[in-house]
């Protein structure tokens, strides 16, 4: 009568329920749910906008040179001076990210001085097609409101274009000495301005010493 | 009329099309597209993302693909998971000449795809460089979230016969132009086809 008591195992089974998850790729219906995200997952990239419009990218390409799957390229040109895209004096007027390349490791989230490319969470994605798989600027920039634009092999659900991953920086954007080795998380705002890391923001000591080193350097320079 | 010649002849496919025949190619792309077994293709870390999409909290057995077959024969889809290396490659091409018509390919994964970050010596450049690829899932690896969405992909394409009607016309799967470089100094356009 062992057998009694696998059976008992399955009776008890029964009663707690489901776990599967009823996600059926944006074509299951009303059960077609996604499970909610973890704050650090990164998704498929964007290339955000200031809020005047101006793109932040300004094709320093240091993201390309960070990238160790090197799926991303980038060509700067000058900024016609008519008609700027970007405020400094260049901005990338080529940005293409290689999807079946990348490995959202989101190192060019790192590396980006200006904050021009963050990731989405957006993760439900397929392509049937290679050259679908290559993201061009026109297809990553956010639009006018600062939401990514959502084509049609992605599944986006609403509410969802406002989440961008957690995003990290080891060093702080200006170079900072204190802020080295530091990392920390940035706001959930998702597009837009975001407040900065709360790390850059702290005056250390250090700060206060190499202040105060400049200021020596400074007299001594007048001095001559 | 050929018609009982062309059946005999291609089976199914061989059917000309009129109004009898098109509501019963709607059922036979129907019914593949809801029994489609997927062929074990797990080489790298990506295929424990597989396993996990044939798992409980993902179940592919909602969608009719909980069966996967280690006999080629008997699947209907292969998946290749994870980073195909160059001695791999053969065998890789081998289970999918064994499998049976009709027969599609999703590359699951960066290295499956492209090769990913290992961009060397050792590993190919997408497997579309040797089987004909029908759906790309990107990610490193992709979550069954993704998987599960290029799989209804797929399941989409073929129940609407877009895949096959494409493999007759071009004889690829995802119509894959790849430059030959023969070593002679010239190249020449090769398109992969199903029909090795």
């Amino acid at each position: 009568m062992g057998y009694l008591r696998g059976f008992a195992v399955t009776a008890k089974k029964i009663f707690e329920g489901v776990t599967t998850k009823q996600y059926e790729g944006g074509k299951g219906g009303k059960t077609d749910q996604k499970a909610p995200k973890p704050e650090r997952l990164h998704g498929r990239h964007v290339l955000n906008k200031y809020e005047d419009g101006m793109e932040k990218c300004i094709g320093c390409e240091l993201c390309a040179g960070v990238c160790p799957a090197n799926c991303i390229y980038v060509r700067g040109a000058e900024n016609p001076p008519s008609d700027p895209k970007s405020p400094g004096e260049r901005f990338g007027y080529v940005y293409e990210i290689n999807y079946l390349r990348c490995i959202h490791c989101d190192m060019c989230v790192e590396a980006c001085p200006t904050e021009a490319i963050t990731e989405t969470k957006l993760f439900e994605f397929s392509f049937s097609n290679r050259s679908d798989a290559i993201y061009t600027k026109d297809e990553l920039l956010v639009d006018d409101d600062g939401r990514p634009q959502q084509l049609p092999w992605e599944d986006w659900r609403d509410g969802e274009d406002q989440h961008t991953s957690g995003w990290m920086r080891a060093t702080a954007p200006s170079g900072k000495a204190s802020a080295q080795g530091t990392v920390a998380w940035s706001g959930e705002l998702g597009y837009g301005v975001r407040a900065p890391e709360a790390a850059q923001n702290v005056r250390t000591p250090i700060d206060a010493a190499i202040e105060a080193v400049a200021v020596d350097t400074a007299k001594a320079e007048e001095k001559g | 009329m050929g018609l009982v010649q062309n059946v005999g002849e291609s089976g199914i496919e061989g059917l000309d099309h009129n109004f009898v025949t098109a509501p019963l190619e709607k059922l036979v792309n129907w019914s593949r597209a809801r029994s489609s077994w997927p062929a074990t293709f797990g080489l790298a870390c990506c295929a424990i993302e597989m396993m996990a999409t044939g798992g409980s909290h993902y179940d592919i057995a909602r969608l009719g693909m909980e069966v996967f077959r280690a006999s080629p024969r008997q699947a209907d889809v292969m998946i290749v998971a994870g980073r195909v290396s160059q001695k791999m490659a053969p065998v890789l091409r081998q289970i999918y000449d064994q499998m049976m018509e009709p027969k599609w390919v999703i590359s699951m994964g960066v290295c499956a795809s492209s090769g990913g970050m290992f961009n060397n010596y050792a590993i190919v450049q997408g497997v579309d460089q040797i089987v004909p690829v029908d759906v790309y899932a990107p990610g490193c690896p992709p979550g069954p979230e993704t998987l599960l969405h290029a799989i209804t992909t797929l399941h989409e394409q073929i129940e609407s016969g877009e895949l096959l009607r494409r493999r007759a016309e071009t004889g690829a799967g995802a119509n894959i132009m790849i430059e030959q470089l023969d070593g002679q100094g010239q190249s020449e356009l090769v398109t992969l086809t199903s029909k090795a």
